[in-house]
């Protein structure tokens, strides 16, 4: 058995950021990421042909290239991690199907999904994540459907858009439940982060020129269909964020790309007992000092696990973290002290415009309200809304835990990755109280993070 | 070529079953355990379980990860009819 120096945990802008930063000090590092390539979710790609469709590639193609003095395991989802210290200090065992690999440190850096609330008809074959269209998308080369509505909200709604408008699919309309010109409250934060005002006046301009229609505080209340998608209701929303009675209308698609925001993936985090709490988007976070370190000694996050802030966020962490690590090893510091302090610099201004992103752009109010009683919450057991009402009201399931017991929400395939910040919310909400990190935490605590079979456990050390 | 469900279906060596399913024009492969309700793909990522297909006679494989090889049986799902 041998020991690496660190093991990071996850392949994207983070992850990659802070293996090479502490492979450049002299680290032995082992990267392991579920996908069969580098680069995450942002950075997905088909072949190096892409190129040409990413932002930032060049920042990719850098850290690539530093790759070889690294070992990355592809293909490797993790199932399990455990602390095994010993006299020499932290150490690590992270077991995947192929491997077990252990380290002196570790890095969380493991990103995010889409944030997906349910609302009726959203289990319709046809209705895929924003996400989701974009991985097939930009992964697999193929526009999942030809006549599209984006919706949800979030910039991130944007690039989905123009991306399948560029494919050849016909994008409907983009409806945006939020409205941006709240940005105007925000001028400090996002002007310090120019970058990104610029990116986003790149899609605008896209969305111009594909003619894709796009709709402030609108959204889709219903998705329609017998067997597939073949249309939604949208409908306006009010300044104070309910839905306007009688503004609703149909429009016909046979696709839906839909998202509200990101779900950091914190399993491998709640598993190994560092602090979380809940951030102002309303999603489960890890705590984290200045140097990227959690709460339990020699384990590390950086990315969307700290807060969902985008790609640039998490490479700033991402090389913080590295640094940190190579330090607390010993090793010669990968950053000098002026490069040190400018990474916090920018770390503090992305952040500041995350907060702003948050604020603009929250998990609208309304959707439970548009969930009748038949609207399924949990697709995986299939459990409604009204199921989870009724366990609250009539059988005294106050928090995460008694819902998941009563009706089986959050215990299916997915393991409440899919429903579980809806169920947490709406628990809290029929139980009269607002949502908490403690809820949201019944619902992110996978001990076993991916379906193993018994000879994977059979075949375990 | 795979076979899906006893037809043909044409894949490009890289892409993941779903994505074949998908570009044949096949929404959905999977009924679902209570209500038979029919699911396809929803994260495209490995999250959610909902595409789920037998591959090769090996069930509830995630048809968004698997990547798709010539000759390949690939079977839908019906989980009500597995339950009785």
């Amino acid at each position: 058995m041998s020991t690496y120096d660190l093991v990071v945990i996850g392949a994207g802008p983070a992850g990659l950021a802070a293996a090479v930063t502490a492979a450049d000090a002299g680290c032995r590092v082992a990267v392991l990421d579920a996908g069969p390539r580098p680069g995450g979710q942002y950075w997905r790609h088909r072949s190096g042909a892409d190129a040409h469709s990413h932002t930032d590639w060049a920042v990719f193609a850098g850290l690539r290239a530093r790759f070889d003095q690294l070992h990355h395991h592809p293909d490797a989802a993790l199932w399990f991690v455990e602390s095994r210290p010993d006299d020499v200090g932290p150490q690590f065992a992270v077991h995947t199907h192929s491997t077990v690999v252990y380290g002196r440190r570790l890095v969380i850096a493991t990103g995010a999904h889409d944030r997906v609330v349910p609302f009726p008809g959203w289990d319709l074959p046809g209705v895929v994540t924003a996400g989701g269209a974009q991985a097939l998308l930009k992964g697999q080369g193929v526009v999942f459907a030809r006549r599209v509505v984006v919706g949800g909200t979030g910039p991130f709604l944007l690039p989905v858009a123009t991306g399948l408008a560029d494919a050849g699919a016909t994008v409907v309309g983009v409806y945006e439940a939020n409205d941006p010109v709240r940005y105007a409250r925000h001028v400090g934060a996002v002007l310090g982060a120019a970058s990104k005002s610029t990116e986003a006046g790149r899609y605008g301009w896209r969305m111009l020129r594909r003619r894709v229609p796009y709709r402030r505080r609108t959204a889709v209340v219903a998705a329609h269909g017998d067997e597939q998608l073949t249309g939604v209701t949208v409908a306006a929303i009010s300044p104070l964020g309910s839905v306007v009675p009688g503004s609703e209308r149909h429009v016909g698609c046979d696709g839906l790309a839909v998202g509200f925001g990101f779900t950091p993936q914190v399993e491998v985090a709640v598993a190994l007992g560092c602090e979380t709490f809940m951030d102002r988007d309303g999603s489960l976070v890890v705590r984290i000092g200045p140097d990227q370190a959690t709460s339990v000694p020699g384990v590390y996050a950086a990315g969307e696990v700290t807060g969902v802030g985008g790609a640039k966020l998490a490479l700033v962490e991402g090389h913080l973290a590295g640094d940190a690590i190579a330090r607390s090893l010993g090793r010669a510091e990968p950053l000098r002290a002026g490069e040190r302090s400018r990474l916090l610099r920018i770390r503090r201004r992305l952040r500041r415009f995350a907060a702003a992103l948050h604020a603009v752009h929250p998990v609208p109010a309304f959707w439970p309200d548009l969930c009748d009683d038949q609207t399924l919450v949990c697709r995986c057991e299939e459990v409604s809304a009204g199921a989870v009402r009724q366990a609250v009201r009539e059988l005294s399931a106050g928090d995460a835990r008694g819902t998941k017991l009563l009706t089986r929400a959050g215990m299916g395939w997915c393991q409440g990755r899919t429903c579980g910040y809806a169920t947490a919310c709406l628990t809290a909400r029929e139980a009269g109280r607002p949502v908490s990190s403690v809820d949201l935490q019944g619902h992110a605590s996978r001990t076993l993070m991916q379906p193993i079979t018994l000879a994977d456990l059979a075949g375990d050390d | 070529m795979f076979i899906f469900d006893g037809r043909s279906i044409p894949h490009d060596g890289r892409q993941s079953v779903a994505a074949a399913l998908l570009a044949a024009g096949i929404r959905s492969w999977r009924s679902t355990r209570v209500e038979g309700r029919p699911r396809g793909v929803f994260c495209g990522i490995g999250v959610c379980f909902d595409c789920l297909v037998t591959v090769n006679g090996v069930p509830s494989q995630r048809a968004c990860l698997v990547v798709a090889r010539s000759g390949d049986v690939i079977e839908p799902q019906d989980e009500r009819r597995e339950r009785t």
